[in-house]
């Protein structure tokens, strides 16, 4: 058998037998990318609905900007983050650095942006629809933005799993401020890339398809519950 | 506003978009109890009229408001209806129109039941027909109990079963002293349910008369020859 295929048998029996290991890092890689993008999800929703609705000057600057933040190289949040945490940082008293809160925090400068921008789109073809109505109705601007926002709501859910999607495969920034600490910080992402470098394909290959089976899943779910409720939110028969 | 009963006036009113003209110098009062039918070809400015005396559009002319303001709404040609139950799309429109949550079930139900959609209140409000959906849209708009209620060709894709049901709607607002203003190609609906009719011409008012007048004195002029169905495309 092959290098290969050795290590993808042993990969899964690894998944098979719940290794504790295997669960512990999964288990912090959810909680903190899952964390990282609720948070993202409040902040980025909000001013995407803000961002298509708002008419003040300078907001094509502002989107131009949105845009180019969606190629953030991750590890440069990390260094960012790492120098706001680190004890001589501006928020060094807060004592976050190399802890999964710092992970969080970084994810989610990560990801907003995404959110943020994909969510603007949305908003902005929705209102091309729906936004007179709502007006005509009484809606506010950013009332109208949202309610467009819940009126796409599949579609959010696509925006989410999307900035979830980043934030669960990323590893430059919670490398740098997680410090990739045992039973501590490491998550899947870090845990592959040290695995890699160590020889422990088998591990490394576990995480892996475990990561791919998560986003999977999530991909699943929400296409099984946009079939069930139809394109425009009718449940199909 | 000079009449008690005036709910809305323009004076010389034009709205643009961009180099297009899409009106000019319109002058127009709506009367309490008011049911006009604005009438014209296609591209002639209805909807742009209804939606500036919604206050929808910037414009020049002056755009004058009885005071307290009246409440308005409008019901466009293709409702934008949420993708909510028939129920929530009812308490959405109540909660926009600052309606007290506590009147809200009531109100929501009483419209309708007035639109007879009572029994669908638990459906997907995409799921309806086209009729029905026009129906919802009028309920949405009733239940906000509107002091004006603007529509823009309300009937225009719906069979005849839908047109009469709505007709019918329309005119039991107008019977409880709803002031009502609707764009229509339809010229027999402007007949049975309007008091006064406006005849719009790229973007110029050339009639305002009541309905009756409106149907027996233009003989020979353009807007005979619109009724006629004679007026040739001149762009």
């Amino acid at each position: 058998m092959s290098a290969f295929g050795e290590s993808l048998q042993t990969a899964l029996r690894l998944v098979a037998e719940a290794d504790p290991v295997l669960l512990r890092t999964v288990g912090l890689s959810l909680s903190v990318s899952g964390l990282a993008c609720a948070f993202a999800a409040g902040f980025g929703l909000a001013a995407g609905a803000w961002l298509a609705v708002t008419r003040m000057p300078g907001r094509r600057l502002l989107l131009t900007l949105l845009n180019t933040l969606l190629a953030l190289p991750s590890v440069v949040v990390g260094l960012v983050v790492y120098l706001l945490l680190s004890r001589s940082g501006p928020l060094g008293s807060w004592g976050l650095l190399f802890t999964p809160g710092a992970m969080v925090i970084a994810q989610t400068i990560l990801v907003v942006p995404v959110v943020a921008a994909l969510s603007q789109q949305l908003v902005s073809d929705a209102l091309r629809e729906g936004g007179e109505q709502l007006r005509s109705m009484g809606a506010g601007g950013f009332t109208t933005g949202l309610l467009l926002l819940l009126n796409e709501r599949w579609a959010v859910a696509t925006v989410l799993l999307t900035a979830f999607g980043r934030a669960v495969s990323e590893v430059g920034a919670v490398m740098i401020v997680g410090g990739n600490i045992d039973g501590v910080t490491r998550v899947i992402t870090t845990t592959i890339a040290l695995e890699t470098s160590k020889g422990d394909l088998p591990l490394a290959l576990a995480l892996g398809l475990v990561l791919l089976a998560i986003v999977g899943v999530i991909n699943i779910g929400i296409a099984t519950l946009r079939r069930v409720q139809g394109p425009s939110g009718v449940v199909a028969r | 506003m000079s009449e008690n009963s005036t709910l809305l006036s323009l004076q010389d009113l034009g709205v643009s978009y961009g180099r297009l003209t899409a009106l000019q110098g319109v002058n127009l009062q709506v009367q309490r109890g008011d049911f006009i039918a604005l009438i014209g070809a296609n591209g002639s400015g209805k909807t742009t009229l209804l939606q500036a005396l919604h206050g929808l559009l910037p414009h020049s002319g002056t755009r004058s408001v009885a005071s307290p303001a009246p409440a308005q709404v409008m019901v466009f040609q293709r409702p934008f209806i949420l993708r909510l139950s028939v129920w929530n799309n009812l308490r959405m429109a109540l909660w926009l129109a600052g309606v007290p949550a506590a009147e809200r079930a009531a109100r929501a139900r009483e419209a309708l039941a007035r639109a007879g959609l009572l029994e669908l209140r638990e459906r997907p409000a995409r799921a309806l027909s086209g009729g029905q959906q026009q129906r919802l849209a009028l309920a949405r708009a009733w239940a906000a109990r509107p002091d004006i209620l603007f529509l823009d060709e309300p009937t225009a894709n719906l069979d005849p079963t839908g047109k009469k049901e709505v007709e019918a709607l329309l005119a039991s607002f107008r019977a409880e002293g709803m002031t009502l203003l609707m764009s229509t190609h339809n010229l027999g609906q402007a007949k049975r349910l309007a008091n006064r009719v406006v005849y719009l011409d790229h973007g110029r008012m050339l009639a305002n008369q009541a309905t009756a007048d409106f149907f027996s004195d233009h003989a020979d002029d353009r807007t005979g020859l619109f009724l006629k169905g004679e007026l040739k495309w001149d762009l």
